[in-house]
């Protein structure tokens, strides 16, 4: 494949995360507007299993979204939930590994999701100027 | 150095313009579908179908999403419904922003069935609500059997799975049992029609079910309101 066409065809492929990643960096935004005198130095995410993201696509995408901006040094926190099921019939909560949605405590094939589709703002991390003498360096 | 809970969804102002969308379709008694497959699985094909044997008075609209040309309204156009092309210049889904905009001259009270035909894409278009009330993924039998696993998202957050383009299965490797086995797998209980809209082959299964769809709409509403 050319190389032209490889790179638009990654471009294409990581499109979703960088949405994504945009959409992250405005929430921080949004929120340090109600911290002031501090600085963001983190934000986390949660990303379940079912929701068709891409980890590494989307850390490639943030990181070059924040670079020489004044959040060059946010750290992105991902953290990924796995697929939980809730047996209708015995109310056992367990976790779905390779789409094996069976209870593992009375065998029930009745059982229904309860998460793994999260694309969440868990939380941000802020820190006061001249608290660190990191200063807004990053500790990545 | 303070943690600050977020607690909100990343895409939390897609999702309020959805919601917002949702209550007016809610209101004006209009199902909402929208439509996600891979490039070239039949989603304008199932349109041109379905838009075919529709009642010419029916009150159906059409907004369908490419990242380039107006060549899918083009084809949707010749059925005199309303049809309306979103261009997304890059953007490889539909965002609910789009779909408010593009319905901003249209009377929604004219209408009761609105189909949105999302950008050929299995990824995206699953994570952005359009304020649909579901949505239908459809998969060829020229695709992989085993798109439902690799793709688990779409096929777990829609109500049908339309299989198409089964005339072509005496010359492709593709076992359909397979295919619904794994869908199922992503999703259990996933309804599922077998289509052709080459020959026509099954699609009364797919009015059916639309049928329905269309009265349990009508009859939820009628409790409501």
């Amino acid at each position: 494949m050319r190389r032209e066409t490889r790179q638009a065809a990654f471009l294409q492929e990581i499109m979703h995360e960088m949405g994504i990643a945009n959409s992250v960096l405005e929430a921080v935004r949004t929120e340090m507007g109600l911290h002031p005198g501090t600085y963001p130095c983190k934000v986390g995410v949660r990303i379940g299993e079912m929701a068709a993201i891409d980890q590494e696509a989307l850390r490639f995408c943030f990181e070059a979204i924040i670079q020489e901006t004044d959040l060059a040094s946010l750290e992105l926190g991902i953290e990924v939930c796995p697929r939980r099921h809730r047996c209708e019939i015995c109310g056992q909560e367990f976790i779905v590994r390779d789409y094996d949605s069976r209870c593992p405590q009375c065998a029930s094939l009745e059982t229904a999701c309860i998460s793994g589709d999260e694309l969440e703002l868990a939380y941000l991390e802020v820190e006061e100027y001249g608290a660190s003498t990191a200063g807004a360096k990053s500790t990545q | 150095m303070e943690r600050v809970p977020l607690e909100r969804k990343v895409l939390s102002e897609n999702d309020r313009i959805a919601g917002e969308l949702r209550a007016r379709f809610q209101e004006h008694g209009i199902l909402c579908l929208n439509l996600i497959s891979s490039p070239g699985s039949g989603k304008t094909s199932l349109l041109e179908r379905t838009l075919e044997s529709l009642p010419r008075n029916d009150r159906v609209a059409v907004l369908t999403g490419d990242i380039q040309t107006e060549n899918d309204a083009n084809r949707l156009k010749r059925f005199n419904f309303p049809v309306k092309q979103i261009t997304t210049g890059g953007t490889c889904h539909l965002d609910a922003r789009m779909i408010e905009r593009h319905l901003a001259d249209w009377r929604l009270e004219d209408l009761d069935l609105l189909f949105i035909e999302n950008v050929g894409n299995l990824v995206c278009p699953a994570s952005y609500d359009l304020g649909e009330a579901a949505k239908i993924v459809v998969l060829s039998v020229t695709e992989g059997e085993d798109k439902p696993l690799k793709y688990p998202s779409i096929f777990f957050k829609s109500d049908l799975l339309v299989l198409n383009k089964v005339d072509l299965l005496p010359y492709v490797p593709f076992d359909i049992n397979v295919a619904a086995g794994n869908a199922r797998k992503v999703h259990p209980g996933m309804e599922i029609v077998k289509v052709s809209c080459l020959t026509g082959n099954g699609l009364h299964e797919w009015m059916n079910w639309l049928e329905q769809r269309r009265t349990a709409h009508k009859s939820l509403q009628e409790t409501v309101s």
